[in-house]
């Protein structure tokens, strides 16, 4: 009997138990997920929040209620890994062996690492929606807000979701414009990167969508201290963004029982992993997940879903002593809300940037452009998340590989291509 | 692609300024490529930034970000963004003759 241990129950270590569930036989091997906490809280969801579009009681659903018959759901709290013993140690100093160990616990928001974030401000006219108590007390803030400047800003990169910061300024625009007084607010969005967002194409839809909407752009911008009484944002080379409301992403880390297993993690509590086999570069027994690895993808659901069928096939292989033949290409597919009822759609992988065209195929919902096709698919997802990622299935056309065709090529250009570091 | 002078060795670098193979970079060649960004000398400090990304890019087959430095070189951040004004990591890397940082998506 094999022991398979998943620690995280959020949306990659659910969608791997229950893919790795429907694969082996139970008495082929016993599948446990550990978590610390039950509820599994529809992390989409959060962006609509502060505008009062998504009940915050509508988004938490038990954890243990979302795994297959046959997977055993512990709740407790991760003290380290042991790589060599292949034993997790838990913090009430008991230890689970395992054959196969996945990572997929995500990543953590370490807001007290920006000097003064957590200071006066904080939860007053400081805020963050990656939380649900923070996308709550932002709604507050937000409904009572009647003017002046709002400043959304992204600490540094990695974050969760890095199209979300984006989706927020643009149902902002939309909010203040339903309420009658857009003309008293101004917006401004602040990065670190040197556009709207890193790839060239995607950049330019993006930035010009940020035009139309009259939100302002700051670039380079790396956020070294919030000032929440004076109300100031200032970077470290010494430039400031002054608000009346901020908005902020706050610097984003792996967890800490990553830290402190030697030779699991990086500096920054992420696990590397082969991009292509998701099998971690600490062990061969140990594969990696969703936002908890460091692959050049971003952290996103819909990575974790087409990283899951890769996952779980070589997790089989390895079990069965055969090399690992499943590979990932970083297909990543994204619902940007615009506002005023309509989203785009991007779909990316390592190779390919997002491009506009159609998905999946010619015939199908149109790429980087607009409508409200793609806004009613953002709202499906919610749906499609409970009920079909989680369960580990396949959206019916939707592949892990990223489909080539209706995607425009982009003409050469001489222009050289957004950077993407600082 | 085009060549540069550093150090009187023919460079490759790239559109933006970077050695295309940085085993052609010498320690002669920084102060040179630090001045045509505007920092006119090179302190210990700054050596131990530009060594340690070396180090890391050979170790691991990139530079380091600014937020990663900041916790593992010995020097903070603040202090990265005084001895490399605007992009310390991006900067740093140019200087010490290895690919820009991979950046995050």
């Amino acid at each position: 009997m094999k022991r398979i241990v998943v620690l995280g129950g959020g949306t990659g270590g659910t969608l791997m138990a229950n893919r790795l569930r429907r694969l082996l036989d139970r008495d082929a091997a016993e599948i446990t997920v550990i978590d610390s906490g039950d509820a599994h809280l529809y992390q989409p969801g959060l962006l609509f929040v502060p505008f009062a579009r998504a009940r915050p009681e509508s988004l938490t659903r038990p954890r243990c209620r979302q795994l297959r018959p046959g997977v055993t759901f512990r709740r407790a709290t991760v003290e380290r890994v042991d790589l060599d013993a292949d034993q997790v140690l838990l913090a009430d100093g008991a230890s689970v062996g395992y054959d196969v160990l996945v990572i997929a616990t995500g990543a953590r928001l370490v807001p007290e690492e920006t000097e003064g974030l957590t200071g006066p401000g904080w939860q007053d006219r400081v805020f963050t929606f990656y939380t649900l108590d923070g996308a709550v007390a932002l709604r507050r803030a937000l409904s009572e807000f009647v003017g002046g400047r709002l400043a959304v800003a992204v600490m540094d990169m990695p974050v969760k979701c890095p199209v979300a910061p984006l989706e927020f300024c643009f149902l902002a625009d939309s909010y203040f414009r339903d309420r009658g007084i857009r003309d008293r607010v101004d917006l401004v969005y602040v990065t670190p990167l040197d556009g709207a967002f890193t790839k060239p194409v995607c950049n330019r839809e993006l930035s010009g969508l940020l035009k139309d909407k009259s939100v302002s752009l700051v670039t380079e911008f790396n956020t070294g201290e919030v000032d929440g009484e004076g109300g100031r944002l200032v970077s470290y080379d010494g430039r400031e963004v002054p608000f009346d409301l901020a908005v902020v992403i706050p610097l984003h880390a792996g967890q800490d029982y990553v830290s402190r297993s030697p030779g699991l993690g990086d500096e920054l509590g992420f696990v590397p992993a082969d991009q292509q086999t998701l099998q971690s570069k600490a062990k061969p027994n140990v594969f990696v997940i969703g936002d908890a690895a460091d692959v050049p993808t971003s952290k996103a659901g819909s990575v974790a879903h087409f990283e899951g069928q890769i996952a779980a096939r070589n997790i089989t292989r390895y079990l069965a002593g055969e090399p690992l033949d499943a590979s990932f290409d970083g297909h990543t597919n994204c619902f940007i809300e615009s506002g005023s009822g309509k989203a785009l759609l991007i779909d990316f992988n390592y190779d390919t940037e997002p491009l506009t065209g159609h998905f999946p195929a010619r015939i199908g919902l149109p790429l980087l452009r607009q409508s409200r096709l793609c806004h009613l698919g953002k709202l499906a997802f919610g749906w499609l998340y409970w009920h079909v990622l989680l369960p580990g299935r396949e959206i019916p056309g939707v592949h892990s590989q990223m489909p080539a065709a209706g995607k425009r090529q982009p003409a050469p250009s001489p222009v050289a291509p957004a950077r993407s570091s600082r | 692609m085009s060549t540069a002078t550093y150090a009187g060795t023919d460079v490759a670098v790239n559109d933006e300024g970077f050695l295309t193979d940085p085993a052609q970079w010498r320690e002669e060649m920084a102060p040179q490529i630090a001045a045509a960004e505007g920092i006119t000398e090179l302190t210990e400090r700054h050596w131990q930034v530009i060594k340690f990304m070396r180090h890391e890019y050979e170790t691991k087959g990139t530079g380091p970000t600014v937020r990663v430095l900041g916790k593992t070189s010995g020097v903070s951040v603040k202090e990265l963004y005084q001895l490399f004004p605007k992009g310390p990591a991006k900067l740093a890397a140019k200087i010490a003759g290895i690919p820009k940082p991979r950046g995050c998506i």
